[in-house]
């Protein structure tokens, strides 16, 4: 079986946020793969390992510099990689249906996508392009394994954690737990220059929401130190969060 | 026409249920019909009976399979009554299974998807939303491009509702044609070892970060405390890696995000990613033996000390309160 995994290549958490005009400018920022996205290709890169997959496909939709978020797949153990290249700003409904274009076109039956992006805070694109694969969806794993062909899929709930099983082809949003990835060698990294990367260009997609402004707000708070032994120091704590916070 | 889902439990709808009610009251037009859906096997009939005192109309899908639904089948059902009911808005809450559902519905009705609205708005005819990205620090003003509009709202975002003046009217309706083939099925079910406050829906969340030491202290301090107060029990994604804690517990960008009144952080240190999951919460108490942790950045109360001092003075300090 093939297996695909989506990738994102996002600022780095700790990079410095700046607005310009409508959209936040990122222009200083590192970038990286994004961390959610490192589960997929771990999972993918172990069911190769195990000898179930035949071959992993990274897939990447974005500007030309996504390349790099793949050549880190490839880096980790995927075999080839494929970049929609755009710089048009695509909503995750936008955005699913090319992706499932190309996954359905390398004949996987299963892809894995990170459960959170880390720059749009958006756990849209895996649900959007489980609808426009028609596939079923198990989001947020901690677990996923292969039996009897088909998936099983373990995610928390409220009061615990249930599992999901579902007939392949598949889509599986990933989560922390899921698996402990791996990190890239400096001979894998070289070896990865090498494999395959296809570019191709994006056109015609038509996004279904804009973005109209972008703000950095901070949020006011009293910032009040409060000093002395425990006792002093709870007694007026309790005492500001009756009668000036007002949350007892 | 706006059409709610309505998110339930135990034979109630959740509080995210009700603070949509409230979304769809303040974006209705003047005149603009609300309608609600309740998803659920026969045992939902009290839901819609309880949301029926809030909307005009209320359709119920009665199927067993609804019971614990898939999120296709879940959309299958959504997208068949907001289709009948020719809906311009459909509103779900944004929990887990609201924001896989909620893109589904958008693709398969061709619609636009507002994810995770912390507001919504209409603007020139069209809907805008006000949503959260990078880690929560910044904000984004979006608006759809296409209708109907599909928004998964922020819990915490709008406030529980009032009944209306009079009571809406049920409608029970099967459940459309089967989703397909391809369609998650329900296994096992693990609960948590004891029931606790549902964390996005606590008005007080006590969180513990790796500095308490070890998985005992953490049950002592911050599950006594929490206890304490009524609140629910959260941790940080690096006491969740040591294994104290489970994952559902987890808050910040890979775990859930919360906006209580009151959040205490018990020797959390606030690294962004947490900070991206609770920095919208009313009232911020931290302490933590590390004057320069940058969760005292987002405090209104800090307090530099040693949780193992102050954690058990502050319980003695409430105690005397009540």
């Amino acid at each position: 079986m093939i297996v695909a995994t989506y990738v994102k290549h996002v600022p780095d958490v700790e990079a410095r946020l700046a607005v310009d005009g409508a959209r936040i400018d990122l222009d200083a920022a590192a970038f990286a793969l994004d961390g959610m996205d490192e589960y997929g290709v771990e999972a993918a890169v172990r069911l190769k390992e195990a000898g179930i997959a035949t071959e992993v496909v990274a897939f990447a939709l974005g500007p030309a510099r996504s390349e790099a978020a793949l050549r880190t797949a490839l880096a980790l153990g995927a075999d080839r990689a494929v970049l929609l290249e755009t710089d048009d700003e695509l909503d995750a409904l936008a955005q699913a249906l090319p992706l499932a274009e190309a996954v359905r076109a390398c004949g996987a039956t299963l892809l894995f996508v990170g459960g959170k992006q880390a720059d749009w805070d958006s756990a849209a694109l895996g649900p959007a392009a489980a609808e426009a694969l028609g596939w079923p969806l198990c989001d947020w794993a901690t677990e996923a394994s292969l039996v009897d062909g088909e998936l099983v899929a373990i995610h928390d709930v409220d009061d615990g954690s249930e599992a999901w099983r579902a007939p392949l082809p598949v889509v599986v949003t990933t989560q922390q737990g899921l698996n402990e990835p791996r990190y890239p060698t400096l001979p894998n990294i070289m070896k990865a220059k090498r494999k395959p990367l296809d570019r191709q260009p994006l056109v015609g997609a038509a996004p279904r929401t804009v973005t109209l402004a972008a703000a950095l707000p901070s949020r006011a708070r009293r910032g009040v130190r409060l000093e002395g032994d425990a006792a002093t120091v709870a007694a007026e704590l309790v005492r500001r969060l009756r009668d000036e916070a007002k949350v007892l | 026409m706006i059409l709610i889902a309505i998110d339930h439990a135990g034979g109630v709808p959740r509080r995210a249920a009700l603070e949509l009610v409230s979304a769809a009251r303040a974006l209705a037009a003047d005149g603009e019909e609300l309608a609600a859906v309740v998803l659920g096997a026969a045992d939902a009939a009290p839901v819609g009976e309880a949301i029926a005192a809030f909307v005009p109309r209320v359709v119920r899908v009665e199927d067993a399979a609804l019971e614990r639904p898939s999120h296709e089948r879940r959309t299958t059902a959504l997208a068949a009554v907001a289709r009948e009911l020719a809906a311009d808005v459909v509103l779900l809450g944004a929990g887990r299974a609201g924001q896989a559902v909620a893109p589904r519905l958008a693709q398969r009705l061709g619609g636009a998807l507002l994810e995770d609205a912390a507001a919504l708005r209409r603007e020139d005819g069209g809907v805008v939303a006000e949503r959260l990205a990078y880690l929560s620090r910044a904000v984004l003003t979006v608006r759809a491009q296409a209708s109907p509009v599909v928004a998964s709202v922020k819990p915490g975002a709008y406030p529980v509702a009032t009944p209306a003046d009079a009571p809406g009217l049920v409608t029970t309706v099967p459940a459309a044609t089967d989703a397909g083939d391809g369609v998650a099925r329900p296994g096992d079910r693990r609960p948590a070892e004891r029931g606790r406050v549902a964390l996005e829906e606590a008005d007080v969340v006590v969180c513990g970060g790796r500095g308490l030491g070890d998985a005992e202290a953490f049950e002592r301090l911050v599950v006594g405390l929490a206890e304490d107060l009524g609140a629910g029990v959260a941790a940080t994604r690096a006491v969740v890696d040591a294994g104290w804690r489970p994952y559902g517990e987890q808050v910040g960008q890979t775990g859930k995000s919360v906006a209580p009144k009151l959040y205490l952080g018990l020797a959390v240190s606030g690294a962004v990613q947490h900070l991206s999951g609770m920095n919208r919460s009313g009232t911020v108490v931290a302490v933590n033996k590390d004057g320069d942790a940058p969760i005292f950045r987002v405090a209104d109360y800090g307090v530099v000390g040693d949780v193992h001092e102050i954690v058990p003075a502050l319980r003695a300090a409430l105690a005397g309160l009540v």
